[in-house]
């Protein structure tokens, strides 16, 4: 998303990260996970820090910024891509990890609380307008975002909704337009393929089996 | 600094490692502040309406505005603050790349389990966060030579950002033998970091701001003492 809103062609390389391949092993020796960007042959690794990179670099590429220019809202965006990373990643993909009912159910209900928080967070951060960022999608709207087509794949799993009018009135309207935004469409991966990596995963981890 | 306002305040916590970071980059920046010392046990008001979020130390405010998370004010400090020295953060898109990269794997290899290692109730969970933490170090190893170049710091010449984010809990690691009885950076096991940090107490700003090393091993046994014991209480 970051290098389609600077203009930026790149070669993707699918990985199978059930099945790590010598090049992911030599780009990112520390951690051996995707994502990593090689640019000019040189690998950068861990997404928030690949996002900034391609910030600085492009600057002023396409006329878009993806961090905000003011000091305190970028302290403000990087708070809240913290806590996408630490609790709302972790927190929904125990939901496939969990080996039973109980433990499900609870992680389910964390999602539930860290997304109530995001709502608030999305109130306070946009100030009204369409996006986290503002007027247009910032560096907050794609570290959430990318989550969304995770959190259709975990409904037609288990039935559970994230993002809904009912609850998360601001989110459910912001996923929307950020769904359709340049940025996004046709840049995020259909969930119907996520489902497919999903039952692959947990087929392989023996977690206890969907519903569906 | 004499007279007007004081812009800036931080609510923190004398024990607290990711305060020390904060700390370190204020002094490293010749910026003045006021200090609120917290009781977590009993966390003030201004704490709790100042991070409602996560309710915890260390907070930055700046002309009454919150900044929350370390790393985040250690940031923010860097890019807006007015003060001395040079950046923390390198002026290359890529070398802050790395730096930020050290910084994540300090944060979330080291710091994590070390932050366990307190608060596990049985010995033997207590050795295999010691087992992870170190070997965190001797990654970090490959890391020091990675960012320093053949350098003093992390930095390079200069402090730099990943030697402020590890700084923060240099005294924790000088009294990590007599906590735990092993050394965190054992010089015949990781001769650039335990060189390191011998290099970074010297720093005038360390010298200021971390903590008495045998405070913190009084600190430390006491933690260790206070969460076994809750273990064979239940």
């Amino acid at each position: 998303m970051a290098l389609r809103m600077k203009g930026v062609s790149y070669e993707y390389i699918e990985q199978d990260v059930l099945d790590k391949g010598e090049l992911l092993l030599k780009y990112n020796p520390v951690h051996k996970k995707v994502p990593v960007l090689i640019h000019n042959g040189v690998p950068l690794c861990e997404s928030q820090i690949i996002v900034q990179y391609i910030d600085e670099v492009w600057a002023g590429a396409n006329g878009a910024s993806i961090l905000p220019a003011d000091p305190y809202e970028r302290a403000t965006a990087r708070f809240w891509a913290a806590y996408v990373d630490d609790k709302l990643f972790p927190a929904w993909l125990g939901i496939l990890k969990a080996t039973s009912q109980d433990e499900r159910t609870e992680k389910v209900n964390k999602t539930l609380a860290v997304v109530a928080q995001l709502e608030l967070a999305l109130a306070q951060c946009s100030n009204g307008k369409a996006f986290f960022a503002g007027d247009s999608v910032g560096f907050l709207d794609l570290v959430v975002g990318c989550n969304l087509f995770w959190f259709e794949a975990l409904r037609r799993m288990f039935g559970v909704v994230f993002v809904e009018e009912g609850k998360t009135p601001l989110l459910a309207a912001w996923a929307e337009r950020f769904g359709e935004s340049g940025a996004a469409r046709d840049v995020v991966p259909d969930a119907d393929r996520a489902v497919e990596f999903a039952k692959k995963l947990m087929a392989r981890r023996g977690s206890a089996p969907a519903a569906n | 600094m004499a007279g007007g306002n004081v812009e800036l305040k931080l609510v923190g916590q004398w024990a607290s490692a990711f305060v020390t970071r904060v700390k370190l980059a204020l002094h490293l920046k010749g910026l003045s502040y006021e200090i609120i010392e917290e009781d977590l046990r009993n966390k003030s008001e201004l704490l709790l309406s100042s991070n409602p979020v996560h309710k915890a130390v260390p907070v930055l405010i700046h002309n009454g505005k919150p900044i929350c998370e370390s790393q985040i004010i250690v940031q923010y400090i860097d890019e807006t603050l007015v003060g001395v020295g040079p950046s923390l953060l390198p002026a290359d898109p890529y070398e802050r790349a790395v730096a930020r990269f050290w910084a994540a794997y300090i944060e979330d290899k080291l710091v994590a389990p070390w932050d366990r290692v307190f608060r596990v109730k049985t010995d033997e969970e207590r050795g295999e966060e010691m087992k992870q933490m170190l070997a965190a170090v001797d990654v970090l190893e490959g890391g020091f030579k990675e960012c320093s170049n053949g350098k003093c710091f992390f930095g390079g010449d200069c402090v730099g950002y990943v030697d402020v984010i590890l700084g923060g809990a240099v005294s924790y690691a000088k009294a990590n033998e007599a906590i735990f009885g092993a050394k965190l950076f054992d010089a015949a096991k990781t001769p650039l970091l335990a060189a390191w940090m011998e290099r970074f107490c010297e720093l005038d700003a360390a010298k200021a701001v971390l903590q008495d090393v045998d405070t913190v091993v009084k600190h430390g046994k006491f933690l260790v003492a206070k969460n076994s014991a809750r273990a064979s209480n239940n």
